[in-house]
């Protein structure tokens, strides 16, 4: 399914500051929505997405919103657009997140994402939204994360960044 | 190429000259993390390197729940200490983080990276100072580099002298009335104007805080005589080249703000531009339950200057808290030697620790259920201070201190001596 939420969605909404006091990434996706939408974390499937407005993931540095929705194992959080920090945490992650416009999509929409083809097709509705996912992002997702890049590559790669 | 003074700075980290939109791998003058997101940089860290680039050139202080209230944060704060041990870092316990390096550390014209969101209080000091999560701060502790898109400049000019009772909160207050949660994603604010001119740093270091919650990578005033005087006051001999921009320099939007007719302005929840003027929310007669003056947006000896004008000899009203937390060791002495604490324990606050305080809802003075709090930090989100319910109330410490007098929410300007 998909997962509904409004503007401005901020960190403390994703993973209130009461509760992220762990560094276990199974915690923290138990944390994720907490009060916000309890229900996220006890009913979200693999394969599901966050569908969201503007400004997503504003507020607090802290990684945690990145890491709980990362390991809530989601296909990808598609927002209007993301707040700095956590696009960044989301890069260096490896936590897709894709810009489109999500006002057309209910929570019950079937959604196909063709990554390849930067493509996000709604098959309940019929549409194709368009999406953007910046190059550095897509790259990273697919190499699972900045550190397993570095990790593969040596630290001298971080200069390879600009060219992706 | 006429550039903007964040395109200087980042031109002189990365050895070419840059423009807006260039990506780049700059290297770093220091890197911070604290006790909450210094504790998942280490498992990163680790996967990468042994030892960090140069240990003087990181910072680790322990201020977002310090003194440890749980055993849980306390495990965190253990394994930082240990990493910190290793590394030859010393750990800090001297209040806010941002205060503290704008006290001690920051200088004009520097890049820091700092693993917390407030990052960008620093650049009142002329110095780009940015935010960014833990894996980040991670890589940036060993190698000493991070990479960036350099961004285009949003430029609020301010001018106008403030009426009695405002404040630099106010004034960004009114600016982020205008600018959103999110008008500034991306961008660096440069504040300018014979009214920012005026400012001491203490009062710019509000204005840039508070960018944050715009959205901005980072804000900066360009370094001046007050910035010298400042640096001087904290016993610091630190000699700058002048950095401004250039006069032809581009500003992908410009803002001016006249502040004569100010009035005091607080930001009702759950959102940070949802500010009206306080005179119009003291009509409604909101009963506070607390009042907190603290957080790296205004907790300096200036602010407590004011405050303390206003409490002299008189008593918190009847069944309020309230809590007073210097923003550092060195603001806590100076209100010690002023005799402010003294007076702000007779009035019957609390004066706790310098540290962030309740301003995260993790100790010190966490929100019950529809509680209303009067907070001079930045943030009002919903669940932020305690309980999803509770309701936070942000403005200036004159605003925070007339509420604590009368218990409800109250336009200082008739309270202000």
């Amino acid at each position: 399914m998909n997962w509904k939420f409004g503007d401005n969605i901020n960190t403390d909404l994703i993973t209130p500051g009461r509760y992220n006091i762990t560094t276990d990434p199974r915690e923290l996706a138990k944390a994720c929505f907490i009060e916000y939408r309890p229900e996220f974390r006890r009913q979200v499937q693999p394969g599901d997405f966050v569908a969201a407005g503007h400004n997503f993931g504003c507020g607090s540095s802290r990684e945690t919103a990145a890491v709980a929705l990362k390991h809530s194992r989601l296909q990808a959080v598609i927002a209007k657009s993301f707040a700095r920090i956590f696009f960044r945490n989301a890069i260096n992650l490896g936590l897709l997140c894709i810009i489109g416009d999500t006002d057309s999509i209910e929570e019950s929409d079937r959604l196909e994402l063709n990554i390849p083809a930067q493509v996000l097709r709604n098959l309940t509705r019929d549409q194709t939204i368009p999406i953007e996912i910046p190059p550095m992002m897509l790259r990273l997702y697919r190499e699972g994360g900045i550190i397993n890049f570095l990790k593969k590559n040596g630290l001298s790669a971080l200069a390879d960044l600009e060219k992706f | 190429m006429p550039q903007t003074l964040a395109e200087k700075i980042f031109s002189n980290h990365c050895g070419r000259a840059v423009r807006a939109g260039d990506f780049i791998l700059a290297d770093l003058d220091l890197v911070m993390a604290h006790d909450t997101t210094c504790a998942w940089a280490l498992e990163p860290f680790h996967q990468i390197a042994e030892r960090v680039f140069d240990p003087k050139k990181i910072f680790i202080p322990f201020d977002h729940a310090f003194p440890s209230p749980s055993v849980a944060m306390s495990k965190l704060q253990n394994q930082i200490r240990k990493f910190a041990d290793e590394q030859g870092i010393p750990v800090v316990y001297d209040g806010v983080c941002h205060q503290v390096m704008s006290e001690r550390l920051i200088n004009p014209g520097n890049l820091i990276l700092g693993a917390d969101s407030h990052s960008p209080t620093g650049g009142g000091l002329g110095a780009l100072t940015i935010g960014v999560g833990s894996t980040d701060a991670a890589i940036a502790m060993a190698t000493g580099k991070s990479w960036f898109r350099v961004p285009q400049t949003i430029r609020v000019t301010v001018s106008g002298d403030l009426p009695n009772g405002c404040y630099s909160k106010d004034v960004v207050l009114a600016v982020a009335r205008v600018m959103g949660p999110g008008g500034a994603n991306y961008r660096v604010i440069e504040y300018a104007g014979p009214t920012v001119e005026g400012f001491n740093v203490p009062a710019r270091l509000t204005l840039t805080n508070m960018s944050a919650e715009m959205g901005a990578k980072a804000a900066v005033v360009a370094p001046d005589d007050q910035t010298r005087a400042y640096l001087e006051e904290n016993d610091r001999l630190v000699d700058f080249e002048p950095l401004r921009s250039d006069p032809e320099a581009s500003f992908e939007r410009e803002l001016c703000f006249d502040v004569s007719d100010l009035k005091p302005m607080i930001a009702c929840p759950p959102d940070i531009d949802n500010d009206v003027p306080v005179e119009q929310v003291e009509r409604e007669k909101i009963a506070v339950d607390q009042v907190f003056i603290g957080s790296c947006t205004n907790c300096r000896i200036e602010d407590l200057e004011v405050v303390h004008r206003m409490w002299k000899g008189k008593r918190v009203k009847e069944g309020l808290r309230a809590i007073v937390t210097p923003a550092s060791r060195r603001v806590y002495l100076q209100a010690l030697q002023r005799g402010y604490v003294e007076e702000f324990v007779n009035f019957g606050a609390v004066v706790s620790s310098p540290g962030c305080g309740p301003c995260l809802g993790r100790s010190g003075g966490v929100l019950y259920d529809d509680e209303v709090c009067v907070s001079t930090s930045n943030r009002n989100f919903e669940g932020r201070m305690g309980s999803p319910t509770a309701k936070i109330y942000l403005a200036s410490p004159a605003t925070a201190a007339a509420s604590a007098l009368t218990g409800i929410i109250t336009d200082p300007r008739s309270h202000v001596v």
